[in-house]
Protein backbone atom coordinates (compact mmCIF):
# COMPACT_ATOMS: atom_id res chain seq x y z
CA UNK A 1 0.00 0.00 0.00
CA UNK A 2 2.84 2.43 0.81
CA UNK A 3 5.34 3.87 -1.68
CA UNK A 4 4.02 1.58 -4.29
CA UNK A 5 5.30 3.75 -6.42
CA UNK A 6 2.43 2.00 -9.34
CA UNK A 7 0.24 5.13 -9.20
CA UNK A 8 -0.02 6.05 -12.85
CA UNK A 9 1.89 9.83 -13.53
CA UNK A 10 -0.06 12.33 -15.55
CA UNK A 11 2.55 14.13 -16.93
CA UNK A 12 0.58 17.18 -17.38
CA UNK A 13 -2.03 16.79 -14.23
CA UNK A 14 0.72 19.17 -12.13
CA UNK A 15 0.23 22.26 -14.89
CA UNK A 16 -3.83 21.92 -14.34
CA UNK A 17 -3.21 21.78 -10.69
CA UNK A 18 -1.07 24.53 -10.28
CA UNK A 19 -3.57 26.37 -12.95
CA UNK A 20 -6.62 25.79 -10.83
CA UNK A 21 -4.80 26.97 -7.58
CA UNK A 22 -3.77 30.18 -8.80
CA UNK A 23 -7.15 30.84 -10.07
CA UNK A 24 -8.46 29.89 -6.95
CA UNK A 25 -6.00 31.49 -5.05
CA UNK A 26 -7.18 35.28 -6.72
CA UNK A 27 -10.65 34.55 -7.20
CA UNK A 28 -10.75 33.14 -3.00
CA UNK A 29 -10.13 36.99 -2.47
CA UNK A 30 -12.22 38.14 -5.11
CA UNK A 31 -13.19 41.83 -3.43
CA UNK A 32 -9.33 42.86 -3.61
CA UNK A 33 -8.77 41.39 -6.96
CA UNK A 34 -11.57 41.47 -9.04
CA UNK A 35 -13.65 44.08 -7.28
CA UNK A 36 -11.48 47.00 -6.14
CA UNK A 37 -9.96 47.09 -9.79
CA UNK A 38 -13.38 47.25 -11.21
CA UNK A 39 -14.56 50.38 -8.67
CA UNK A 40 -11.52 52.00 -9.71
CA UNK A 41 -12.17 51.99 -13.41
CA UNK A 42 -15.67 52.17 -12.98
CA UNK A 43 -14.45 55.99 -11.05
CA UNK A 44 -12.62 56.89 -13.89
CA UNK A 45 -15.47 55.55 -16.41
CA UNK A 46 -17.90 58.50 -13.96
CA UNK A 47 -15.54 60.98 -13.77
CA UNK A 48 -14.06 60.75 -17.94
CA UNK A 49 -17.20 59.59 -19.52
CA UNK A 50 -20.68 61.29 -17.40
CA UNK A 51 -18.47 64.33 -15.96
CA UNK A 52 -15.72 65.92 -17.59
CA UNK A 53 -16.09 63.82 -20.63
CA UNK A 54 -18.96 65.68 -21.98
CA UNK A 55 -16.75 68.88 -22.26
CA UNK A 56 -13.83 67.46 -24.31
CA UNK A 57 -13.12 66.44 -26.89
CA UNK A 58 -9.81 65.11 -28.04
CA UNK A 59 -10.56 63.23 -31.18
CA UNK A 60 -12.54 64.20 -33.93
CA UNK A 61 -16.14 62.29 -34.66
CA UNK A 62 -15.81 60.27 -31.03
CA UNK A 63 -16.46 61.28 -27.20
CA UNK A 64 -13.89 61.48 -24.72
CA UNK A 65 -15.77 58.64 -23.32
CA UNK A 66 -15.32 56.78 -26.41
CA UNK A 67 -11.87 57.39 -26.49
CA UNK A 68 -10.85 56.85 -23.11
CA UNK A 69 -13.00 53.62 -22.27
CA UNK A 70 -10.07 51.11 -24.33
CA UNK A 71 -7.31 52.98 -22.20
CA UNK A 72 -9.35 52.24 -19.04
CA UNK A 73 -9.66 48.73 -19.82
CA UNK A 74 -6.48 48.08 -21.50
CA UNK A 75 -5.06 49.26 -17.81
CA UNK A 76 -7.57 46.71 -15.85
CA UNK A 77 -6.20 44.17 -17.84
CA UNK A 78 -2.38 45.12 -17.31
CA UNK A 79 -2.48 46.19 -14.09
CA UNK A 80 -4.15 43.00 -13.17
CA UNK A 81 -1.90 40.03 -14.97
CA UNK A 82 0.68 42.27 -13.42
CA UNK A 83 -0.05 41.86 -9.91
CA UNK A 84 -1.28 38.15 -9.99
CA UNK A 85 1.88 37.41 -11.25
CA UNK A 86 4.12 39.73 -8.73
CA UNK A 87 1.67 38.72 -5.66
CA UNK A 88 1.46 35.05 -6.33
CA UNK A 89 5.13 34.57 -6.66
CA UNK A 90 6.52 36.95 -4.43
CA UNK A 91 4.17 36.12 -1.15
CA UNK A 92 5.26 32.43 -2.03
CA UNK A 93 9.08 33.10 -1.90
CA UNK A 94 8.61 35.63 0.94
CA UNK A 95 6.44 33.02 3.01
CA UNK A 96 8.24 29.90 2.04
CA UNK A 97 5.57 28.26 0.05
CA UNK A 98 7.11 28.31 -3.53
CA UNK A 99 9.72 25.04 -1.68
CA UNK A 100 6.61 23.03 -1.69
CA UNK A 101 6.24 23.56 -4.92
CA UNK A 102 9.96 23.36 -6.17
CA UNK A 103 10.36 19.62 -4.63
CA UNK A 104 7.57 18.43 -7.10
CA UNK A 105 7.89 17.33 -10.80
CA UNK A 106 6.08 20.70 -12.16
CA UNK A 107 8.74 21.19 -14.76
CA UNK A 108 9.61 24.87 -15.12
CA UNK A 109 7.60 25.18 -18.59
CA UNK A 110 5.08 24.34 -16.34
CA UNK A 111 5.07 26.41 -13.97
CA UNK A 112 5.59 29.46 -16.09
CA UNK A 113 2.16 28.57 -18.07
CA UNK A 114 0.29 28.08 -15.27
CA UNK A 115 1.46 31.59 -13.46
CA UNK A 116 0.96 33.50 -17.01
CA UNK A 117 -2.36 31.87 -17.97
CA UNK A 118 -4.41 32.60 -14.73
CA UNK A 119 -3.19 36.33 -14.51
CA UNK A 120 -4.11 36.22 -17.73
CA UNK A 121 -7.45 34.85 -16.97
CA UNK A 122 -7.53 37.69 -14.19
CA UNK A 123 -6.47 40.99 -16.25
CA UNK A 124 -8.59 39.71 -19.21
CA UNK A 125 -12.06 38.99 -16.80
CA UNK A 126 -11.33 42.62 -15.24
CA UNK A 127 -11.01 43.91 -18.75
CA UNK A 128 -14.32 42.13 -19.91
CA UNK A 129 -16.24 43.56 -16.78
CA UNK A 130 -14.50 47.20 -17.08
CA UNK A 131 -15.98 46.68 -20.90
CA UNK A 132 -18.93 45.72 -20.01
CA UNK A 133 -19.77 48.34 -17.14
CA UNK A 134 -18.74 51.55 -19.69
CA UNK A 135 -21.48 50.49 -22.07
CA UNK A 136 -23.48 52.14 -19.82
CA UNK A 137 -21.41 55.52 -20.38
CA UNK A 138 -20.61 54.95 -24.35
CA UNK A 139 -20.99 52.58 -27.28
CA UNK A 140 -17.76 51.52 -28.66
CA UNK A 141 -17.97 50.81 -32.78
CA UNK A 142 -15.51 47.92 -32.70
CA UNK A 143 -13.44 48.26 -35.63
CA UNK A 144 -11.48 44.90 -35.38
CA UNK A 145 -12.55 42.74 -32.28
CA UNK A 146 -10.04 40.53 -32.90
CA UNK A 147 -6.97 42.56 -33.16
CA UNK A 148 -8.22 44.21 -30.13
CA UNK A 149 -8.44 40.68 -28.20
CA UNK A 150 -5.15 40.02 -29.82
CA UNK A 151 -3.85 43.42 -27.86
CA UNK A 152 -5.13 42.51 -24.89
CA UNK A 153 -4.00 39.45 -24.87
CA UNK A 154 -0.85 40.42 -25.37
CA UNK A 155 -0.60 43.12 -23.16
CA UNK A 156 -1.75 40.52 -20.49
CA UNK A 157 1.20 37.63 -21.56
CA UNK A 158 3.29 40.73 -21.49
CA UNK A 159 2.59 41.82 -17.62
CA UNK A 160 2.25 38.41 -16.11
CA UNK A 161 6.00 37.57 -17.38
CA UNK A 162 7.04 40.98 -15.93
CA UNK A 163 5.07 40.34 -12.74
CA UNK A 164 7.20 37.18 -12.56
CA UNK A 165 10.20 38.86 -12.76
CA UNK A 166 9.51 41.65 -10.59
CA UNK A 167 8.70 38.87 -7.55
CA UNK A 168 12.02 36.77 -8.63
CA UNK A 169 13.62 40.27 -8.09
CA UNK A 170 12.04 41.84 -5.25
CA UNK A 171 13.36 41.52 -1.86
CA UNK A 172 10.39 43.41 0.23
CA UNK A 173 7.18 44.49 -0.52
CA UNK A 174 8.69 48.00 -0.88
CA UNK A 175 10.62 47.11 -3.57
CA UNK A 176 7.53 45.18 -5.25
CA UNK A 177 5.39 48.03 -4.89
CA UNK A 178 8.11 50.36 -6.29
CA UNK A 179 7.31 48.20 -9.81
CA UNK A 180 3.85 49.30 -9.97
CA UNK A 181 4.33 52.77 -8.92
CA UNK A 182 7.42 54.09 -10.29
CA UNK A 183 7.65 51.94 -13.47
CA UNK A 184 3.85 51.06 -14.22
CA UNK A 185 1.69 53.83 -13.21
CA UNK A 186 3.86 56.20 -15.16
CA UNK A 187 4.73 54.11 -18.49
CA UNK A 188 0.12 54.05 -18.43
CA UNK A 189 -0.24 57.80 -17.69
CA UNK A 190 2.43 58.92 -20.29
CA UNK A 191 1.50 56.04 -22.45
CA UNK A 192 -1.38 57.48 -23.81
CA UNK A 193 -4.82 56.54 -21.90
CA UNK A 194 -6.18 59.93 -21.22
CA UNK A 195 -4.80 61.71 -24.01
CA UNK A 196 -3.81 61.18 -27.89
CA UNK A 197 -0.13 60.84 -28.05
CA UNK A 198 -0.33 63.16 -31.36
CA UNK A 199 -1.41 66.41 -29.47
CA UNK A 200 1.28 66.41 -27.06
CA UNK A 201 4.24 68.82 -28.40
CA UNK A 202 6.92 67.53 -30.29
CA UNK A 203 9.74 66.44 -27.83
CA UNK A 204 7.13 64.88 -25.75
CA UNK A 205 5.19 63.05 -28.74
CA UNK A 206 8.91 61.57 -29.88
CA UNK A 207 9.72 60.71 -26.10
CA UNK A 208 6.04 58.81 -26.17
CA UNK A 209 7.21 56.69 -28.80
CA UNK A 210 10.05 55.19 -26.66
CA UNK A 211 7.48 53.99 -23.96
CA UNK A 212 6.51 50.71 -24.76
CA UNK A 213 2.65 50.76 -23.18
CA UNK A 214 2.25 53.30 -25.60
CA UNK A 215 1.69 50.75 -28.48
CA UNK A 216 -0.34 48.12 -26.47
CA UNK A 217 -2.42 51.39 -25.70
CA UNK A 218 -2.43 52.79 -28.86
CA UNK A 219 -2.90 49.15 -30.98
CA UNK A 220 -5.94 48.67 -28.49
CA UNK A 221 -7.70 51.44 -28.91
CA UNK A 222 -6.74 52.00 -32.66
CA UNK A 223 -8.34 48.15 -32.84
CA UNK A 224 -11.41 49.79 -31.07
CA UNK A 225 -11.98 52.52 -32.29
CA UNK A 226 -10.72 52.38 -36.11
CA UNK A 227 -8.21 55.71 -34.94
CA UNK A 228 -4.89 55.35 -33.70
CA UNK A 229 -1.36 57.02 -34.15
CA UNK A 230 0.42 54.12 -35.02
CA UNK A 231 -0.44 50.96 -37.55
CA UNK A 232 -1.69 47.80 -36.39
CA UNK A 233 1.46 46.08 -37.74
CA UNK A 234 3.84 48.28 -35.63
CA UNK A 235 1.50 47.91 -32.17
CA UNK A 236 1.52 44.78 -32.47
CA UNK A 237 5.22 43.83 -33.51
CA UNK A 238 6.33 46.43 -30.46
CA UNK A 239 4.16 44.80 -27.73
CA UNK A 240 4.91 41.45 -29.43
CA UNK A 241 8.65 41.49 -29.30
CA UNK A 242 8.56 43.12 -25.78
CA UNK A 243 6.39 40.60 -24.46
CA UNK A 244 8.75 37.83 -25.92
CA UNK A 245 11.93 39.44 -24.37
CA UNK A 246 10.27 38.96 -21.36
CA UNK A 247 8.90 35.75 -21.53
CA UNK A 248 12.73 34.58 -22.95
CA UNK A 249 14.26 36.34 -19.02
CA UNK A 250 11.65 35.05 -17.16
CA UNK A 251 12.13 30.98 -18.96
CA UNK A 252 15.52 31.55 -18.73
CA UNK A 253 14.89 32.77 -14.45
CA UNK A 254 13.30 29.92 -13.79
CA UNK A 255 14.59 27.85 -15.73
CA UNK A 256 17.45 27.92 -13.95
CA UNK A 257 15.64 28.64 -10.41
CA UNK A 258 17.41 31.91 -10.03
CA UNK A 259 16.42 33.41 -6.45
CA UNK A 260 14.14 30.47 -6.60
CA UNK A 261 16.63 27.56 -5.77
CA UNK A 262 19.07 28.34 -3.04
CA UNK B 1 43.13 9.89 16.49
CA UNK B 2 41.86 11.20 13.54
CA UNK B 3 38.04 11.05 12.83
CA UNK B 4 38.46 9.63 9.30
CA UNK B 5 38.85 6.38 11.09
CA UNK B 6 35.25 6.18 12.50
CA UNK B 7 33.84 6.29 8.73
CA UNK B 8 33.32 2.34 7.85
CA UNK B 9 33.09 2.00 3.83
CA UNK B 10 31.92 -1.00 3.44
CA UNK B 11 28.47 -2.27 3.95
CA UNK B 12 27.12 -6.10 4.60
CA UNK B 13 25.52 -5.97 1.41
CA UNK B 14 22.49 -7.17 2.89
CA UNK B 15 20.07 -5.56 5.47
CA UNK B 16 17.05 -6.59 7.45
CA UNK B 17 13.53 -4.67 6.68
CA UNK B 18 11.07 -3.93 9.21
CA UNK B 19 9.48 -7.40 9.45
CA UNK B 20 13.00 -9.28 9.59
CA UNK B 21 13.40 -10.34 6.31
CA UNK B 22 16.54 -9.84 4.42
CA UNK B 23 16.79 -7.89 1.24
CA UNK B 24 19.32 -7.27 -1.05
CA UNK B 25 20.81 -3.29 -2.14
CA UNK B 26 20.92 -4.17 -5.47
CA UNK B 27 19.20 -0.77 -6.26
CA UNK B 28 19.64 2.01 -3.63
CA UNK B 29 17.23 4.35 -2.56
CA UNK B 30 19.51 6.88 -2.20
CA UNK B 31 23.32 7.92 -3.87
CA UNK B 32 25.45 10.24 -2.79
CA UNK B 33 28.47 10.79 -4.22
CA UNK B 34 30.91 13.69 -3.30
CA UNK B 35 28.20 15.76 -2.94
CA UNK B 36 29.48 20.05 -2.39
CA UNK B 37 28.13 22.66 -1.88
CA UNK B 38 28.89 26.58 -0.92
CA UNK B 39 27.49 29.91 -0.41
CA UNK B 40 29.21 32.88 -0.49
CA UNK B 41 32.62 31.16 -1.12
CA UNK B 42 31.69 29.09 2.25
CA UNK B 43 32.12 25.34 1.86
CA UNK B 44 29.08 23.99 4.13
CA UNK B 45 28.95 20.67 2.34
CA UNK B 46 32.50 19.26 1.91
CA UNK B 47 32.18 16.11 -0.43
CA UNK B 48 30.06 13.58 1.45
CA UNK B 49 29.14 10.22 -0.26
CA UNK B 50 26.38 7.38 1.26
CA UNK B 51 24.14 5.38 0.38
CA UNK B 52 20.81 3.97 1.89
CA UNK B 53 19.39 0.87 1.14
CA UNK B 54 15.81 0.57 0.32
CA UNK B 55 13.33 -0.14 3.38
CA UNK B 56 16.32 1.41 5.67
CA UNK B 57 15.61 4.01 8.36
CA UNK B 58 18.58 6.31 8.05
CA UNK B 59 19.50 9.02 10.66
CA UNK B 60 21.90 12.12 9.83
CA UNK B 61 22.79 13.25 12.36
CA UNK B 62 24.72 16.33 13.33
CA UNK B 63 24.97 19.94 15.06
CA UNK B 64 23.15 23.21 13.70
CA UNK B 65 25.58 24.15 10.77
CA UNK B 66 26.42 20.85 9.58
CA UNK B 67 25.38 20.61 6.45
CA UNK B 68 22.36 18.34 7.50
CA UNK B 69 19.66 20.53 5.67
CA UNK B 70 21.54 21.89 2.54
CA UNK B 71 22.17 18.24 2.01
CA UNK B 72 18.65 17.81 2.02
CA UNK B 73 17.55 20.71 0.30
CA UNK B 74 20.13 19.49 -2.74
CA UNK B 75 18.53 15.87 -2.21
CA UNK B 76 14.95 17.21 -2.59
CA UNK B 77 15.68 19.88 -5.22
CA UNK B 78 15.13 22.92 -3.43
CA UNK B 79 19.46 23.87 -3.50
CA UNK B 80 21.31 23.38 -6.58
CA UNK B 81 23.94 20.93 -6.46
CA UNK B 82 27.28 22.59 -6.02
CA UNK B 83 29.36 19.55 -7.51
CA UNK B 84 28.56 15.91 -7.63
CA UNK B 85 25.68 13.36 -8.19
CA UNK B 86 22.84 12.12 -6.23
CA UNK B 87 20.62 9.55 -7.29
CA UNK B 88 17.03 7.90 -6.31
CA UNK B 89 16.15 4.42 -7.12
CA UNK B 90 18.46 4.92 -9.77
CA UNK B 91 17.75 7.82 -11.40
CA UNK B 92 19.58 11.36 -11.47
CA UNK B 93 17.97 13.71 -9.47
CA UNK B 94 19.39 16.17 -12.28
CA UNK B 95 18.28 14.79 -15.62
CA UNK B 96 15.65 12.31 -14.22
CA UNK B 97 14.20 15.11 -11.73
CA UNK B 98 11.02 14.29 -12.60
CA UNK B 99 11.38 10.76 -11.57
CA UNK B 100 13.23 10.99 -8.70
CA UNK B 101 10.98 13.25 -7.02
CA UNK B 102 7.83 11.69 -7.56
CA UNK B 103 9.68 8.88 -5.49
CA UNK B 104 10.45 11.35 -3.13
CA UNK B 105 8.06 13.25 -0.25
CA UNK B 106 9.60 15.67 2.16
CA UNK B 107 9.08 17.18 5.17
CA UNK B 108 10.62 20.57 5.39
CA UNK B 109 12.28 21.66 9.29
CA UNK B 110 10.32 25.50 8.83
CA UNK B 111 6.60 25.00 8.77
CA UNK B 112 5.40 26.19 5.45
CA UNK B 113 1.77 26.35 4.91
CA UNK B 114 -0.44 28.17 2.34
CA UNK B 115 -3.00 29.99 3.85
CA UNK B 116 -5.30 30.21 1.29
CA UNK B 117 -6.28 26.55 1.93
CA UNK B 118 -7.88 24.08 4.06
CA UNK B 119 -6.45 20.74 5.05
CA UNK B 120 -8.18 18.67 2.49
CA UNK B 121 -8.02 21.02 -0.27
CA UNK B 122 -4.04 21.98 0.18
CA UNK B 123 -3.60 17.67 0.05
CA UNK B 124 -5.50 17.49 -2.95
CA UNK B 125 -3.42 19.84 -4.86
CA UNK B 126 -0.72 18.64 -3.76
CA UNK B 127 -1.49 15.10 -5.32
CA UNK B 128 -1.72 16.75 -8.15
CA UNK B 129 1.08 18.83 -8.08
CA UNK B 130 2.93 15.06 -8.31
CA UNK B 131 1.09 14.24 -11.14
CA UNK B 132 -1.36 11.45 -9.00
CA UNK B 133 -4.58 12.01 -9.25
CA UNK B 134 -6.34 12.26 -6.09
CA UNK B 135 -7.41 8.83 -3.73
CA UNK B 136 -10.31 9.85 -1.75
CA UNK B 137 -9.30 6.85 0.10
CA UNK B 138 -5.65 7.20 0.48
CA UNK B 139 -6.46 10.96 1.78
CA UNK B 140 -8.48 9.91 4.46
CA UNK B 141 -6.67 7.42 5.37
CA UNK B 142 -3.84 9.96 6.21
CA UNK B 143 -6.06 12.47 7.85
CA UNK B 144 -7.85 9.67 9.70
CA UNK B 145 -4.18 8.05 10.71
CA UNK B 146 -2.56 12.07 11.69
CA UNK B 147 -5.46 13.02 13.73
CA UNK B 148 -6.34 16.04 11.43
CA UNK B 149 -10.00 14.82 11.01
CA UNK B 150 -11.02 17.95 13.50
CA UNK B 151 -9.76 20.37 11.24
CA UNK B 152 -10.43 19.54 7.97
CA UNK B 153 -11.96 22.53 6.83
CA UNK B 154 -10.13 25.01 8.61
CA UNK B 155 -7.71 27.80 7.03
CA UNK B 156 -4.59 26.67 7.84
CA UNK B 157 -2.99 29.78 9.84
CA UNK B 158 -5.83 28.93 12.70
CA UNK B 159 -4.16 25.34 13.15
CA UNK B 160 -1.39 24.79 16.38
CA UNK B 161 2.15 24.09 15.79
CA UNK B 162 2.14 20.14 15.94
CA UNK B 163 -1.06 19.89 13.81
CA UNK B 164 0.85 22.15 10.87
CA UNK B 165 3.57 19.84 11.40
CA UNK B 166 1.21 16.68 11.14
CA UNK B 167 -0.48 18.49 8.28
CA UNK B 168 2.88 18.35 6.33
CA UNK B 169 3.81 14.78 7.52
CA UNK B 170 0.38 13.84 5.57
CA UNK B 171 0.59 16.23 2.88
CA UNK B 172 4.35 14.31 1.89
CA UNK B 173 2.83 11.03 1.63
CA UNK B 174 -0.35 11.67 -0.60
CA UNK B 175 1.62 10.70 -3.60
CA UNK B 176 2.91 7.35 -2.14
CA UNK B 177 6.76 8.05 -1.96
CA UNK B 178 8.81 5.37 -1.72
CA UNK B 179 11.40 7.28 0.49
CA UNK B 180 10.05 9.89 2.87
CA UNK B 181 12.34 12.78 4.04
CA UNK B 182 12.32 14.41 7.62
CA UNK B 183 14.14 17.09 8.34
CA UNK B 184 14.04 17.56 12.54
CA UNK B 185 10.14 16.52 11.77
CA UNK B 186 9.41 16.40 15.84
CA UNK B 187 11.51 19.56 16.47
CA UNK B 188 8.92 21.74 19.01
CA UNK B 189 6.42 19.28 19.39
CA UNK B 190 5.37 17.59 22.25
CA UNK B 191 6.27 14.25 23.78
CA UNK B 192 2.99 12.71 23.28
CA UNK B 193 2.85 13.58 19.80
CA UNK B 194 6.79 13.13 19.09
CA UNK B 195 5.68 8.91 19.78
CA UNK B 196 2.94 9.29 18.11
CA UNK B 197 5.20 10.54 14.83
CA UNK B 198 7.28 8.18 15.33
CA UNK B 199 5.10 5.22 15.59
CA UNK B 200 3.67 6.05 12.29
CA UNK B 201 6.48 6.42 10.73
CA UNK B 202 7.92 2.92 11.70
CA UNK B 203 4.72 1.69 10.78
CA UNK B 204 5.11 3.39 7.06
CA UNK B 205 8.62 1.77 7.20
CA UNK B 206 7.41 -1.50 7.52
CA UNK B 207 5.33 -1.22 4.48
CA UNK B 208 7.87 -0.57 2.36
CA UNK B 209 8.90 3.64 2.49
CA UNK B 210 12.74 4.18 3.11
CA UNK B 211 12.70 6.94 5.24
CA UNK B 212 16.28 9.39 5.70
CA UNK B 213 15.51 12.00 8.74
CA UNK B 214 17.41 14.21 10.73
CA UNK B 215 16.12 14.58 14.66
CA UNK B 216 18.08 16.61 17.60
CA UNK B 217 16.77 14.26 19.74
CA UNK B 218 19.50 11.53 20.06
CA UNK B 219 17.62 9.16 21.63
CA UNK B 220 14.62 8.88 19.18
CA UNK B 221 17.61 8.50 16.39
CA UNK B 222 19.10 5.56 18.68
CA UNK B 223 15.63 3.59 18.40
CA UNK B 224 14.54 4.49 15.22
CA UNK B 225 17.24 4.26 12.82
CA UNK B 226 18.97 1.41 11.20
CA UNK B 227 22.12 3.31 10.00
CA UNK B 228 22.97 6.42 11.45
CA UNK B 229 25.28 9.44 9.67
CA UNK B 230 26.95 11.72 11.75
CA UNK B 231 27.82 15.20 9.77
CA UNK B 232 30.01 18.09 11.34
CA UNK B 233 31.57 20.98 9.54
CA UNK B 234 29.91 19.59 6.15
CA UNK B 235 31.95 16.54 6.86
CA UNK B 236 30.52 12.92 7.51
CA UNK B 237 32.41 11.56 10.54
CA UNK B 238 30.36 8.35 11.25
CA UNK B 239 28.44 6.12 9.13
CA UNK B 240 27.24 3.08 10.78
CA UNK B 241 24.87 0.88 12.14
CA UNK B 242 23.51 2.25 15.17
CA UNK B 243 24.00 -0.34 17.31
CA UNK B 244 27.76 -1.07 16.19
CA UNK B 245 28.37 3.11 16.48
CA UNK B 246 26.68 3.33 20.16
CA UNK B 247 28.73 -0.49 21.00
CA UNK B 248 32.10 0.70 19.60
CA UNK B 249 32.30 4.00 20.81
CA UNK B 250 29.62 4.56 23.78
CA UNK B 251 31.68 4.06 27.54
CA UNK B 252 30.25 3.09 30.56
CA UNK B 253 30.53 5.10 34.00
CA UNK B 254 31.37 3.40 37.14
CA UNK B 255 29.94 4.91 39.98
CA UNK B 256 31.89 3.57 43.40
CA UNK B 257 30.37 4.64 46.71
CA UNK B 258 33.16 5.00 49.23
CA UNK B 259 32.71 4.09 53.20
CA UNK B 260 35.76 6.82 53.91
CA UNK B 261 35.86 9.43 51.91
CA UNK B 262 39.24 10.13 50.03
CA UNK B 263 41.13 13.92 50.03
CA UNK B 264 42.89 12.88 46.58
CA UNK B 265 42.50 10.79 43.63
CA UNK B 266 44.37 7.61 43.98
CA UNK B 267 47.35 6.75 42.05
CA UNK B 268 47.28 4.42 38.91
CA UNK B 269 43.83 4.79 37.54
CA UNK B 270 44.63 7.93 35.29
CA UNK B 271 43.11 5.50 32.08
CA UNK B 272 40.00 5.62 33.33
CA UNK B 273 39.61 9.34 33.96
CA UNK B 274 38.33 9.75 37.63
CA UNK B 275 36.58 11.88 38.86
CA UNK B 276 36.07 13.04 43.08
CA UNK B 277 32.64 13.91 43.97
CA UNK B 278 30.41 13.98 47.02
CA UNK B 279 33.00 15.50 49.02
CA UNK B 280 35.60 12.61 47.92
CA UNK B 281 32.74 10.10 48.69
CA UNK B 282 31.76 9.04 45.45
CA UNK B 283 33.99 8.33 42.43
CA UNK B 284 33.80 8.23 38.65
CA UNK B 285 35.37 5.97 36.45
CA UNK B 286 35.32 5.59 32.63
CA UNK B 287 35.20 2.33 31.51
CA UNK B 288 35.82 2.00 27.83
CA UNK B 289 34.58 -0.45 25.82
CA UNK B 290 36.43 -3.48 25.78
CA UNK B 291 38.01 -3.27 29.35
CA UNK B 292 36.30 -5.69 32.02
CA UNK B 293 34.77 -3.76 35.04
CA UNK B 294 35.78 -7.00 37.01
CA UNK B 295 39.74 -6.10 36.19
CA UNK B 296 39.11 -2.80 37.02
CA UNK B 297 37.54 -3.74 40.45
CA UNK B 298 40.11 -5.96 41.20
CA UNK B 299 42.62 -3.15 40.77
CA UNK B 300 41.06 -0.61 43.13
CA UNK B 301 40.47 -3.50 45.99
CA UNK B 302 44.40 -3.37 45.58
CA UNK B 303 44.40 0.18 46.24
CA UNK B 304 42.71 -0.55 49.77
CA UNK B 305 39.73 1.04 48.67
CA UNK B 306 36.55 0.46 50.68
CA UNK B 307 33.75 0.46 48.16
CA UNK B 308 30.06 0.54 50.06
CA UNK B 309 27.99 0.35 47.45
CA UNK B 310 28.26 0.03 43.10
CA UNK B 311 26.45 1.69 40.11
CA UNK B 312 27.52 1.97 36.34
CA UNK B 313 25.87 4.24 33.63
CA UNK B 314 25.90 3.35 30.20
CA UNK B 315 25.86 6.20 27.82
CA UNK B 316 24.37 6.23 24.66
CA UNK B 317 24.45 8.34 21.32
CA UNK B 318 24.39 11.22 23.14
CA UNK B 319 27.85 10.77 24.53
CA UNK B 320 28.88 8.90 20.62
CA UNK B 321 27.69 12.02 19.18
CA UNK B 322 29.03 14.64 21.89
CA UNK B 323 32.33 12.53 21.93
CA UNK B 324 32.79 12.63 17.81
CA UNK B 325 31.44 16.21 17.01
CA UNK B 326 33.68 17.21 19.83
CA UNK B 327 36.95 15.98 18.58
CA UNK B 328 36.10 17.41 14.91
CA UNK B 329 35.95 20.44 16.47
CA UNK B 330 39.58 20.08 18.36
CA UNK B 331 41.25 18.83 15.31
CA UNK B 332 39.61 21.30 12.74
Amino acid sequence: MMGSGLDRFYPWLPFWTLLRKEIRRFWRVATQTILTPIVTASLYLFVFGATLGTRLSVIEGFSYAQFVIPGLIIMGVINNSFANTSSSLFMSRYLGGIVELLVTPVTPTQFIMAYTLAAMIRGLLVGTIVWLISTLFAGLPWASPLFAILMAMTASFLFAQFGLIAAIYANNFDTLSMFSNFVILPLIYLGGVFYPVSILPAPWRALSYFNPLFYLIDGFRHAIIGVGDTSYLVAFGVSATLAATLFVWAAWMIGKGYRLRS
Amino acid sequence: MSSVLFVKSGRSPLLRDGWGRLYSRAMDALTIDNLHKSYDGKEVVKGISFSIGQGEIFGLLGPNGAGKSTTINMIVGVAKLGAGQISAFGYDNQRDYRKTRQMLGVVHQEIVIDNFFTIDQAMKLHSGYYGVKDDPAWRAMLIQRLGLEPYLDKVMLKLSGGLKRRFMIAKALIHRPKLLILDEPTAGVDVELRHGLWDFVREINRQGTTILLTTHYLEEAEQMCDRIAIMNHGELIALEETQELVRRLSSRQLRLWLEQPLAELPAGLDFYAPKLEEEGRLLLLNLPAGVRAGDLLAQICGLEIKISDIETEQSGLEEVFIQLTGMQGMSA
